[in-house]
């Protein structure tokens, strides 16, 4: 993590959101998920004032997600959610664990990627998140990597005001940022680094790159991860 | 940053699959310039899918002399093609281009065959660098009409052991080419890369863990990735400034003008 903070400090990040343990698993068991929990939130406990933490659930483990979600959100200091690819997002098993979260005011990044090379078995599509989203217009979601395949999972999320996009994730391509804002709304749209795989160097490019307005790049920049925060920040008297 | 940088990885025209904020030459300069760069050598993507090289090669030359020196032209050759050996000679002699750029994948043939090595050979005794270009965009998010697999470099050592004045650049290598493979073409035969593709925490440092300070060149791969991500890529390394004048600036340079 102090690696990390120095890098950001060197890109001039000033806070960051971080997620799942040392030693990534695609389907956890409930004891690997609450280790791997149990490392952000080590890691948090030193650096709250540099990054915030989301709690990584596998919803083939319902109840046992649903425990780790009190746990870690409502008597922890997490303050989101994120699924990964352990179970495509649209099974009913998500239907708890996303109205639990709606609950606690947390917001569900889940990662999506459309693969013409083929997806991982339980890996979702952004047209998947759609379908989950179209079930719970009452939770805030984050679509990861506008789905790999930027040009479809724009269009796949579009019609959804409850999900926003998160740009991190793949290489820099021209035309992302600047297509994302054009379907969604800068107000919609999320810088992400997706470290350790890729580099602050080549995801900030996305945003400061962009041929968009310098207010649009603050907004994707903090001001929207901001206002997705806010209301779990507000519950647990944090101030962003 | 000293802002002088010769950026060794662009392309011009249009990429076949979406319009590009600068895929447009004067479009393309003015953003390079704004980041400090001072010369960019070109490619086209026409020569992906064009069978006219000669058309393409012909457009790009004529597009980089009009760039006041900007622009480098490294015209296509295609070795499937009937007498690609004129488009070399003519990159040579007519365009008195620095170098050529290969695509073996979209054009469609491996590195171990033999017609590789002969494209190399008449390239070195011309004097013509040789880029060679590993991957363009993410296999996993190709057209369904056009899915190109990067180019496997495992044959290369083989085929440069023959020919071991070869000047070979590879374009977009980094996180394709396997490490060790990288290592190994870089210390053992002399072979160049660039940043265009490097990523994780201080990545250009990381590279330079495994290829030579001296053959390691700065390439953005624009426009088909925003510029900015290889200037930045730089300042995420921290890197010495002896070490950020031979990527930016020095290594291309010797490149050029060997002694």
């Amino acid at each position: 993590m102090a690696r990390l903070v120095e890098y950001a400090d060197r890109m001039g990040v000033a806070r960051f959101c971080v997620f799942m343990g040392m030693d990534w698993n695609y389907e956890p068991t409930p004891e690997k998920f609450r280790q791997e929990n149990d490392e952000v939130m080590q890691a948090l406990s030193h650096w709250h004032h540099r990054a915030f933490g989301f709690v990584y659930l596998n919803p083939q483990y319902v109840k046992e997600s649903l425990q780790e979600l009190d746990r870690c959100v409502s008597d922890g200091p997490l303050v989101g959610v994120k699924l990964w690819v352990a179970k495509h997002c649209n099974a009913p098993e998500l239907d708890a664990i996303v109205a639990r979260a709606a609950e606690l005011r947390a917001p569900i990044l889940q990662h999506t990627w459309l693969k013409i090379t083929g997806n991982l078995p339980g890996e979702s599509t952004p047209m998947e998140l759609a379908a989950l989203v179209e079930r719970h217009p009452e939770a805030t979601f984050i679509c990861g990597h506008t789905g790999g395949d930027w040009e479809q999972g724009i269009r796949a999320i579009r019609p959804y005001r409850n999900i926003y996009t998160d740009l991190g994730g793949g290489d820099p391509t021209a035309g992302l940022t600047e297509m994302a804002v054009r379907e969604l709304g800068a107000e919609r749209v999320l810088y992400g680094s997706d470290i350790g795989g890729r580099s602050f160097a080549s995801q900030l490019a996305k945003v400061l790159g962009a041929r968009i307005s310098d207010e649009d790049k603050q907004r994707i920049l903090a001001d929207n991860f901001k206002r997705v925060l806010a209301p779990i920040l507000g519950a647990k008297g944090i101030t962003p | 940053m000293s802002g002088q940088i010769i950026d060794v990885n662009a392309s011009l025209s249009r990429w076949p699959l979406r319009r590009l904020a600068w895929d447009e030459p004067a479009a393309l300069v003015a953003e390079l310039r704004g980041l400090g760069i001072t010369q960019a050598w070109c490619g086209s993507f026409d020569a992906l899918l064009h069978k006219d090289i000669e058309g393409v090669n012909a457009r790009l030359a004529e597009a980089c002399a009009a760039s006041d020196g900007f622009l480098l032209p490294f015209g296509a050759v295609n070795p499937m093609l009937p007498d690609w050996e004129e488009d070399l000679r003519r990159c040579a002699e007519l365009y008195q281009m620095p170098g050529i750029r290969l695509h073996p994948n979209y054009h469609g043939y491996t590195l171990e065959q033999p017609v590789l090595a002969e494209v190399l050979r008449q390239a070195t005794a011309r004097k013509l660098l040789v880029q060679l270009t590993v991957t363009l965009e993410d296999e996993r998010m190709m057209h369904p009409l056009l899915r190109v697999p990067p180019v496997d470099c495992a044959p290369l050592p083989g085929v440069l052991t023959s020919i071991p004045d070869a000047q070979v650049l590879l374009l977009n290598a980094v996180r394709t080419v396997p490490r060790d493979l990288l290592r190994r073409l870089a210390v053992e035969h002399g072979v160049y890369c660039e940043i265009a593709t490097v990523e994780g925490l201080g990545g250009v440092a990381n590279l330079l863990e495994d290829v030579p300070l001296e053959q390691v060149l700065f390439g953005s791969h624009a426009p088909l990735f925003y510029p900015v991500a290889a200037v930045l890529k730089l300042k995420e390394s921290a890197l010495a400034e002896a070490q950020l004048a031979a990527v930016t600036m020095d290594n291309a340079r010797r490149l050029l003008n060997p002694q």
